[in-house]
């Protein structure tokens, strides 16, 4: 039984890997995923026009750069030269749509490689606002996500009706809740559930339409507590600094050797709306409002309620996490910006830490293997 | 004092700048001490014009930092913010101006900048708002974020009345509200929509100035550098935007710059390249960047920079209706940003634009190593432009202020290399 279970969840978990790491769109989705940018989207406005949302997640450690080099800044991230390369290379040809999000300066750039290269593509800004706390926001971001509405009516030839849009809501409320009932199990029963395991569950819902990624993680959910776990030591930490670019398997899976990650910001976009949205009343508004209201936190969004420091303590006091690891992407300010001032509260309360740089193409991890050793060695022995 | 071309004497435009950036920092020095209100602004999208209705002294931490290296101290406040944990990595003005936290705020210009009563971060520029989080964190000064949507893409036109624009008009126009009720809650004073009409209409009148001091370097040969002199000019420009000195300094620099041409006068003794520049100065090394240029008899006839370090409000005509100072700076302001100020990021067409405009022959990318804001996607601007419209182009990089990325040899073969390129367009097109 024990196998059939282990095996059952292989074979999802390989699945969900060759998902996730997917970088082109195949034919038969030609013109129908639209891609975006990090870190948030309103995925159920374009679900409910009948077309798939493609989150663009940079290239990982697998793509060769042959053309992008030419035309992004020697200092600039490594998602947004491998996101050009992507289009530059054809293997994005297929985007029905460009959407890029104002969530940081070289973000905003990629709306304007895209029209220069891609015009088919009607390349875009999403003005998400970065001012959340005035009274106006709600009905700022209400405006923006009509014009989506408007944009995507145009490319489909029909009207998104609110019908739709509150059907997908549904949907997209259960996937909320499917996820939030894996990172439980991985908070509370580590050995149970690894993080790149739940990290891959999670990424194949961006190459999915969410009905199917609904499936495929209740499934997940349905075998996991019948998997046979082994006990484990390992320094319970908290991970943060995968917002937006992402880090390699390889390098979870470098941390995993040797501590549990309960918890941690990867793919934060997919799990940004933090409970329900409201399913009555006007379903555009619903999710403004919870764009607002009901959000999680990240470096590129300035919040007055959420103060990066105090939400960090939150964070570890909720994981029950002795120690952080606070990384950032080489060249990313906000991620750099901020793993210094992290780094200085966790300073102040002598809580242990551990600073990681990283790039998605990088391939070789021998010396943070060993950085990371040590800093579980110090943590267990401590 | 300057001869005119008449004969008159007249107060020459370098002077009085120089007497009121002297004055302004002076202001600053002692705004504490007069129980003046502070407030920490950036160039673009600042709101200055509410502030001073409520007698804000301005402090503009991006001149902070681009004087760091104008006057030769960046390498030491760069290494104190490197020490202190902040990567390379970060945006140099960022750094030099912890340099100046850890230094006691005493400025290299021999101010003592003063801590912030209100500070005021845009989104044009997201390192604004990471910036304004450490002030935040070291003063303990709130934010203020003020969010103006800039456009979504190349074509964007917002027209007045449709309702996209109503849209993000009225969202700026809440936020200049929230912005209100906070200078309010500060300066316990309340808001006065006349002093705010009053500002506005010397803003008005220094920007049909500059806008009239841009056109005038489309004048061949042209009467200054945009990338030297331009870059004193807008400092001035910032530092006393909707003040009645701002106007009466930007009337006599309209003055001066059309004396020139009426002396027949250039920058450059016998100009024989005009050039586009786009992207931010080095400050550390304009005066050697230029010099490359000028040996070859070129000159920076217009730039990017000086729109969006100005305020963007040239950049469409955009002028107050005084008659309704408040809605007329939502519109205002949310125009500049759509127009000008979020150009960065689809701005070829907008160069090819003004290479015709100014007759040039070509157009120069300065990219900078620590701002994504103007540089991300520049190489990739200038494949388009060299493409579409067979411009000459040059891509050179280095930084706002760190003198660890100027490499003067690469940089000047690059420019040699560029000018050979434009010799040999001109024999084929006849010479001039």
């Amino acid at each position: 039984m024990a196998i059939e279970i282990e095996s059952s969840l292989i074979e999802i978990l390989a699945r969900c890997h060759e998902l996730s790491m997917r970088q082109e769109i195949t034919d038969d989705e030609a013109d129908n995923a639209i891609g975006y940018f990090p870190v948030y989207f309103p995925e159920e406005i374009v679900h409910a026009a009948g077309l798939r949302p493609h989150a663009l997640l940079g290239g990982g450690n697998r793509i060769e750069v042959r053309y992008a080099d030419a035309r992004i800044g020697s200092f600039v991230c490594s998602i947004c030269r491998s996101t050009a390369e992507l289009g530059l290379n054809g293997a994005l040809s297929g985007l029905g749509g460009f959407f890029a999000q104002p969530i940081c300066d070289a973000a905003k750039h990629m709306a304007g490689v895209w029209g220069r290269n891609f015009p088919q593509q009607n390349p875009q800004i999403l003005a998400l606002p970065q001012n959340v706390n005035s009274p106006a926001a709600v009905r700022y971001v209400y405006d923006e996500y009509q014009r989506l509405r408007s944009v995507l009516e145009e490319k489909v030839g029909h009207d998104i009706t609110d019908e739709a849009i509150h059907a997908s809501l549904g949907i997209y409320n259960e996937n909320r809740r499917l996820q939030r009932a894996l990172y439980t199990i991985k908070r509370d029963d580590p050995a149970r559930l690894s993080t790149v395991e739940a990290y891959l569950l999670v990424r194949a819902g961006t190459r999915l339409r969410r009905e199917r990624h609904n499936e495929l993680l209740r499934e997940a959910l349905r075998l996991l507590p019948e998997r046979r776990v082994r006990p484990m030591d390992k320094p319970r930490v908290l991970f943060l600094g995968g917002f937006c670019e992402q880090p390699p398997l390889e390098m979870l899976e470098t941390i995993e050797d040797v501590c549990f990650i309960v918890d941690d910001d990867l793919l934060i976009g997919q799990r940004w709306i933090t409970s329900d949205v409201p399913e009555d009343g006007d379903p555009v508004w619903a999710l403004a409002e919870s764009y607002i209201q009901r959000s999680a936190a990240s470096p590129v969004q300035y919040d007055a309620r959420k103060h990066k420091e105090d939400t960090l303590m939150t964070l570890l006091r909720e994981a029950r996490a002795e120690a952080a690891i606070i990384a950032a992407a080489k060249f990313c300010e906000p991620g750099l910006d901020d793993q210094l001032a992290l780094s200085r509260r966790l300073d102040a309360e002598k809580v242990p830490y551990l600073v990681l740089e990283f790039e998605e193409k990088m391939t070789s991890f021998e010396q943070m293997a060993m950085q990371v050793e040590t800093f579980a060695e110090s943590l267990l022995f401590e | 004092m300057a001869e005119t071309p008449s004969g008159v004497l007249r107060v020459d435009a370098r002077a009085a700048g120089q007497r009121l950036v002297n004055q302004w920092l002076a202001n600053i020095h002692t705004a504490p001490a007069r129980g003046q209100p502070v407030a920490y602004i950036f160039v673009m999208g600042n709101a200055i014009e509410i502030l001073r209705s409520f007698g804000f002294e301005m402090v503009f931490p991006e001149i902070n930092s681009l004087q760091t290296g104008v006057r030769k101290a960046a390498p030491d406040f760069l290494a104190k913010a490197e020490d202190y944990g902040f990567s390379p990595d970060v945006c140099s003005y960022v750094k030099a101006d912890v340099g100046l936290m850890l230094s006691n705020m005493e400025h290299p210009s021999g101010t003592h900048m003063p801590t912030p009563d209100l500070a005021i971060a845009s989104s044009l520029c997201n390192v604004y708002i990471k910036w304004a989080e450490i002030w935040e964190r070291r003063f303990g000064t709130p934010a203020f974020v003020l969010d103006i949507p800039g456009k979504r893409f190349e074509s964007w036109r917002p027209l007045p009345g449709t309702p996209q624009y109503e849209a993000d008009k009225r969202w700026v126009e809440g936020q200049l509200r929230d912005l209100i009720a906070r200078c309010e809650d500060i300066t316990g004073k309340k808001f006065d929509p006349d002093r705010l009409a009053e500002v506005e209409t010397h803003v008005n009148e220094m920007v049909r100035l500059w806008t009239e001091i841009l056109q005038l370097n489309q004048h061949r040969p042209a009467p200054y550098n945009s990338m030297l002199d331009g870059l004193t000019y807008i400092g001035v420009l910032n530092a006393w935007r909707g003040t009645p000195e701002g106007v009466e300094y930007m009337r006599l620099l309209r003055d001066e710059v059309a004396d020139k041409i009426a002396r027949g006068e250039g920058r450059v003794p016998n100009e024989r390249f005009r050039l586009i520049f786009s992207g931010t100065p080095c400050y550390v090394n304009m005066r050697r960047l230029v010099e490359l240029f000028e040996s070859h008899g070129g000159v920076f006839a217009a730039s990017d920079y000086l729109t969006y370090a100005a305020g963007g409000l040239d950049s469409s005509g955009l002028f107050y209706d005084p008659s309704r100072p408040l809605e007329s700076l939502a519109e205002v302001t949310t125009l500049a940003s759509q127009l000008g100020l979020s150009n960065h990021f689809f701005s070829h067409h907008t160069l090819a634009r003004q290479v015709k405009e100014y007759a040039a022959d070509g157009i120069v990318y300065h990219g900078i190593k620590s701002c994504r804001t103007v540089a991300t996607s520049m190489a990739d601007n200038r494949e388009y432009v060299t493409s579409r419209y067979g411009l000459p182009t040059l891509y050179i990089e280095s930084d706002l202020i760190d003198p660890r990325y100027w490499s003067d040899a690469q940089i000047k073969n690059r420019v040699d290399a560029f000018f050979e390129v434009l010799e040999q367009r001109s024999l084929l097109d006849g010479g001039q």
